[in-house]
């Protein structure tokens, strides 16, 4: 069977195509505007980041070279040859890097402590004091709005050099961003276990431990396992202001350019990271796995 | 058998299963173990922490109320400064980001080798934090915002590239097909079939990393890359609380301006196009 199309004439198109192109002029006038006021707000960032593209160029074959010096030992050989040497400091770089994460780990622990409570109180289905939860929302965002490292350069006054100022800076920071997870996931719950809870009496504890707990448990555990991955990380820079694990004797070995020292650090550290990732992955998989099998 | 009878037969309604608890038991008890453990293995004492806190009170008295002291145009031009490296780092990595997105994606390119190579390259380079990645292009372009802006695009090009290519690998396929199906050479596919169903996203995640690199970018100056961080970094070491705790103020509230205005666009960008 043979199916006829009629074609419109001329007169029929042509306000269709006019209404067609209006529409598509209108699009693309909002996205030449928005190119504009990227273009002109990168020019001015082009001149407020001191953007200097001879320096740049110029740098550009140190930057190479740089990788190239990180690949060799002071005499001048591949840092392959000898790991004996490469590695001189193993055991004083393997303490500070298991002290790396240990201050991630407390500080996750801690922090996902903080959080709890934080998600709790900020949450509106569990909370109806309105201003108690207005009060802890504003503490939690200036806790993930100031970065740990920050935290870390004022703790390391008042506590002294050291990891402490570490892991406070560091849990407080997580404390934050993971008190707003969390608050997320427990305005999300299903009500009807709780108010199970209270129809037999329950007490607002007994109706937060049965009927809110076991429905946000996985989902705060993998949240906090993933902000360990990201607390190991940040963990082996704190120590650029002082506030233990690695980040010092990498911080001096930059700055030195003792570079074979460099490069066996980072190594030690990205195999570290990529290690907890991977376990932690790994635990996130199953906790997701455990959540389905329910 | 009625209800109750039932039940006695059956514990197993009422409480939960037991097995399959022991292995969540035991990891809980060793986190624990593990927790306590580190206070003594990290020196952190109850004498210490007492002392610091009371310290802190008195740092924190110190700060109010924050001022300038007369620094303030400084200031103000170091946060620009911020902005600045935030922004020029953002749009660098992405434009790196993009084509090695489209390597890394499975769908584009089908070579598994190149695929996981890059996948790999890209985790490395993203393991790496941006204030190591400072350091290293203080040494080669010297002091200043431009290696900060480097250091903010080198950190973000393996994450960036990494969700561009699993937003293409999820993009869907039958646009692409449609375009082929029209005779559309491979260019035409992958600029009418995927870019506009991968923009929006790609977008919407710039506009994330924007944010979280205002962030980083306060805090890079520490190393000397630029930025108010330097400030926040001079003030807090010579004991200026006040004028520390006006920096810090600041970033606060530029953090916020920029998360709301970014907020506004991302819902732009995903209204206009969903």
């Amino acid at each position: 069977m043979t199916h006829f199309v009629a074609i419109p004439s001329e007169a029929q198109m042509a306000p269709l195509l006019g209404a067609y192109r209006e529409v598509q002029w209108q699009r693309r006038r909002t996205t030449l505007l928005g190119a504009a006021v990227l273009l002109l707000c990168m020019a001015l960032a082009w001149m407020g980041g001191e953007v200097d593209l001879a320096k740049f160029w110029a740098g550009l074959p140190n930057f190479g070279s740089y990788f190239g010096r990180l690949a060799r030992l002071d005499t001048d050989a591949p840092v392959w040859t000898d790991p004996g040497y490469w590695f001189w400091g193993w055991r004083r770089w393997g303490l500070e890097l298991g002290q790396t994460i240990l201050i991630a780990y407390v500080a996750t622990a801690t922090g996902a402590g903080l959080g709890i409570a934080g998600g709790v109180l900020a949450s509106a289905n569990l909370v109806p004091s309105a201003p108690l939860r207005f009060v802890v929302r504003r503490v939690l965002e200036f806790m993930r709005t100031v970065p740990d490292i920050v935290f870390a350069l004022v703790f390391v006054v008042a506590f002294g050099l050291g990891p402490l100022a570490g892991v406070l800076a560091m849990s407080l920071h997580t404390g934050g961003t993971l008190g707003k997870l969390f608050a997320e996931v427990v305005e999300n719950i299903d009500m009807k276990p709780l108010e199970g809870v209270k129809a037999t009496g329950g007490t607002w504890f007994a109706q937060v431990r049965f009927g809110v707990l076991p429905q946000v448990l996985s989902n705060f555990a993998s949240y906090t396992l993933l902000r360990f991955e990201i607390n190991v990380r940040g963990a082996a820079v704190i120590g650029f202001v002082g506030a233990g694990g690695i980040g010092q004797d990498l911080l001096v070995a930059i700055r030195q350019f003792h570079y074979s020292d460099v490069s066996a650090m980072l190594l030690m550290i990205l195999v570290c990271v990529i290690v907890t990732d991977i376990l932690s992955e790994k635990l996130r998989h199953r906790l997701l796995a455990m959540e389905e099998g329910r | 058998m009625s209800f109750s009878a039932e039940l006695l037969h059956r514990p197993g309604i009422v409480l939960p299963p037991r097995r399959g608890m022991a292995m969540p038991a035991a990891i809980i008890v060793l986190a624990t173990l593990v927790y306590v453990a580190a206070f003594p293995l990290l020196g952190i004492s109850l004498a210490s922490l007492w002392n610091g806190f009371s310290q802190l009170g008195l740092i924190l008295g110190l700060m109010l109320p924050p001022t300038a002291g007369g620094h303030f145009a400084l200031y103000f031009d170091a946060l620009l400064q911020t902005l600045s490296i935030a922004l020029l780092g953002t749009l660098l990595a992405a434009t790196f980001a993009f084509p090695l997105g489209f390597l890394a994606a499975r769908n584009v390119v089908a070579n598994r080798v190149v695929h996981l190579l890059s996948r790999r390259a890209l985790d490395t380079v993203r393991s790496v934090d941006s204030l190591i990645w400072a350091l290293i292009w203080v040494n080669v372009v010297g002091l200043g915002p431009f290696a900060g802006l480097l250091a903010i695009a080198t950190a973000d090009v393996g994450a960036l590239a990494k969700l561009m290519s699993e937003a293409i690998e999820t993009a869907d396929r039958r646009p692409v097909e449609a375009v082929r199906s029209v005779g559309g050479s491979r260019f035409m596919e992958i600029r009418f079939g995927l870019l506009p169903q991968i923009m929006p996203i790609f977008a919407s995640q710039l506009l994330y990393f924007f944010e979280s690199n205002t962030r980083s970018a306060t805090i890079i100056g520490i190393v000397g890359a630029g930025g108010i961080g330097l400030h926040l970094y001079e003030q807090i070491r010579v004991l200026e609380w006040q004028q520390a705790s006006f920096l810090i103020l600041m970033v606060l509230v530029t953090v916020a301006i920029i998360d709301a205005i970014s907020q506004r666009l991302r819902a732009a960008l995903i209204g206009r196009r969903g």
